[in-house]
């Protein structure tokens, strides 16, 4: 993985359709940063697709300019143009005659890379989406699950390594579950890969999860707010924005930070095989008992305490816990299935810290304050 | 004499006939199926194009072989030009109304998909779309396979080649001796032929067909 992300510019882009009195999209500017993933998100025909796929020449633009790392799209040849920038959609538009080692590896045999030179290029880029090139390639697209699909496709978009990617509601056509594990896995792949990524979708809370920037679109694509999501969230240019945005947005602002970034408190902790006579709780109610390798296991009540004879059997079992990559929002329903403080852990199980309510409403509060 | 013993006597001219039947059907399918792809690619964007083209088809079809035959042979003459012209047309319809079906059936998302990664518009048609359309393409040579064994025999009427001869010469001498042998011979041997005929195109779709889209 060599190229890095381009940077993307569009200038008065206006897409005109003959008959039509209104523009599709009107006089759209953008700089779209090297590297980053900005997300497209509106209501359904606002235009924000059409946007998308002038980017390739899918569709041309009436009037405008439009250039990707210095170099105007405009003056390449469309099919050039568009076998160096990926393109993954829903659905992923498989070939479904086609193997998913032969569906990664068109782009590749359309630059005229040699055949092995494809072939180990097509296993590198289904070890990166996780899909077990022995168990795999040669397998049809039908012979696999809608998320498997989905990474294939995604697969196919970077195999020829572009700087750019365009990805329209790659993940709207799978259930929320398998949805978040694509998401997350394309955060993985970004933190390696650095491309520049527009990405289009309805959704505004994935726009929030994925988008270094997100630009919020009305009709004809007039842009209604581009910004980071914390400071779209904290403080929506107007009110559709905030309609849009949606209710809730505290909570979705939580889905920024992770637990690493926040201040953690402590609690007293202590040994499984220490003796209850010899825990001293000082100010604090509860004692967090912990395995031998540091894993939290119980909570102990000051009551509890006196009359246990072993800490193993004591108090209550901790049933949720998070880790510090989480999510502030995980968090939050950590302690409200606690009732209370929630349990931190670190890369091997091991407790690190506690988190409590207190702590998030300050950072909630911060947020806002900062915006 | 019984229609074993007729056609073991007359063997060699019989298979040279049948020969002839088989060999004309399949080119006249090949040729069909060359015009009629063709006419189904440049059609098939378009609703009306399409509409036009398959009535068109279907009209020829409507058309009696023998009424066909009979508009055809003071254009071509007796003989092979007008059976391949007569059979050409009649095999078109399967064909081209399969193309454009099979052609207008490939989900938009994956020419989409093919445009959006920087296949041209001939690879696009070459590499995606025609391969996806190639089971019912397949389909509509069959039909028109088995359409063409049946009317070939009727173009022995304009001096085409093939088993038609034996049927009409059974029928011209309808009460002697071996008439019902000739009949009997061309007919079975045509039904023969077509079962053949059909066993290769079950071969063929196998071999053909991807089977990542194989029913």
């Amino acid at each position: 993985m060599a190229e890095k992300g381009s940077e993307i510019r569009l200038d008065h882009v206006t897409k005109r359709y003959p008959g039509q009195k209104a523009a599709a999209v009107e006089d759209f500017s953008m700089v779209v940063p090297a590297g980053k993933i900005v997300v497209f998100v509106g209501p359904s025909g606002c235009g924000k697709t059409t946007t998308m796929r002038m980017i390739n020449r899918l569709i041309e633009p009436t009037s405008g300019t439009i250039t990707i790392g210095g170099e105007d799209a405009l003056k390449i040849d469309p099919d050039d143009l568009r076998r160096r920038v990926g393109y993954a959609i829903q659905q992923a538009g498989l070939f479904p005659h086609f193997t998913v080692a032969q569906n990664i590896g068109v782009v590749p045999g359309l630059l005229g890379w040699d055949r092995k030179k494809t072939a180990d290029r097509v296993e590198e880029m289904m070890d990166l989406v996780g899909l077990d090139p022995g168990e795999f390639s040669g397998r049809f697209p039908r012979q696999l699950s809608g998320g498997q699909q989905q990474r294939v496709g995604v697969a196919r978009a970077l195999a020829a390594d572009p700087p750019v990617l365009l990805m329209d509601e790659p993940f709207g056509a799978v259930d929320p579950i398998t949805r978040g594990h694509l998401q997350d896995e394309l955060l993985r792949l970004q933190n390696e890969l650095r491309k520049t990524i527009v990405f289009v979708t309805h959704d505004f809370d994935e726009a929030v999860k994925l988008g270094d920037k997100i630009a919020v679109l009305g009709d004809r694509s007039t842009i209604l707010q581009y910004d980071t999501p914390d400071a779209i969230l904290a403080n929506p240019a107007d009110d559709t924005v905030a309609g849009f945005v949606g209710a809730g947005a505290s909570l979705k602002a939580l889905t920024l930070l992770r637990v690493r970034d926040v201040e953690l408190g402590q609690a007293v902790t202590a040994r499984v095989d220490a003796l209850p006579s010899t825990v001293e709780l000082g100010e604090e109610r509860f004692v967090l008992v912990l395995d031998q390798r540091d894993r939290p296991l119980r909570w102990v009540h000051l009551k509890e305490l006196a009359h246990a004879k072993s800490l193993a059997g004591a108090g209550r079992p901790v049933q949720d816990s998070v880790t510090l990559q989480s999510t502030l929002r995980d968090a939050l329903e950590a302690m409200v299935n606690e009732g209370g403080r929630a349990v931190v852990t670190g890369n091997r199980g091991e407790y690190v810290g506690t988190l409590d309510l207190t702590t998030v409403t300050e950072v909630v509060q911060r947020l806002r304050a900062n915006a | 004499m019984n229609v074993l013993e007729y056609v073991a006597d007359r063997w060699d001219r019989l298979s040279l006939q049948a020969l002839l039947h088989v060999s004309a059907v399949v080119q006249c399918t090949v040729l069909a199926a060359v015009i009629g792809v063709a006419t189904g690619v440049a059609v098939y964007r378009s609703p009306v194009g399409s509409a036009l083209a398959t009535a068109l088809a279907s009209t020829i079809l409507t058309i009696p072989s023998f009424a066909l035959l009979a508009l055809l042979i003071p254009v071509f003459g007796l003989g092979a030009d007008t059976t391949v012209v007569a059979l050409v047309l009649y095999a078109l319809l399967p064909i081209v109304r399969n193309t454009i079906v099979g052609l207008a059936g490939v989900d938009p998302a994956v020419s989409d998909a093919a445009r959006g990664i920087g296949m041209s518009r001939f690879g696009v048609l070459t590499r995606v779309e025609l391969r996806l359309a190639w089971p019912a393409i397949l389909a509509g040579m069959r039909v028109a396979t088995q359409m063409l064994m049946g009317i070939a025999v009727i173009a022995a009427y304009a001096k085409g080649p093939g088993l038609g001869s034996e049927v009409f010469s059974g029928l011209a001498n309808a009460g002697s001796a071996n008439s019902l042998n000739q009949a009997l011979t061309g007919t079975i041997g045509v039904v023969i032929l077509a079962l053949l005929l059909d066993g290769i195109y079950v071969l063929v779709n196998r071999i053909t067909v991807s089977r990542g889209v194989r029913g």
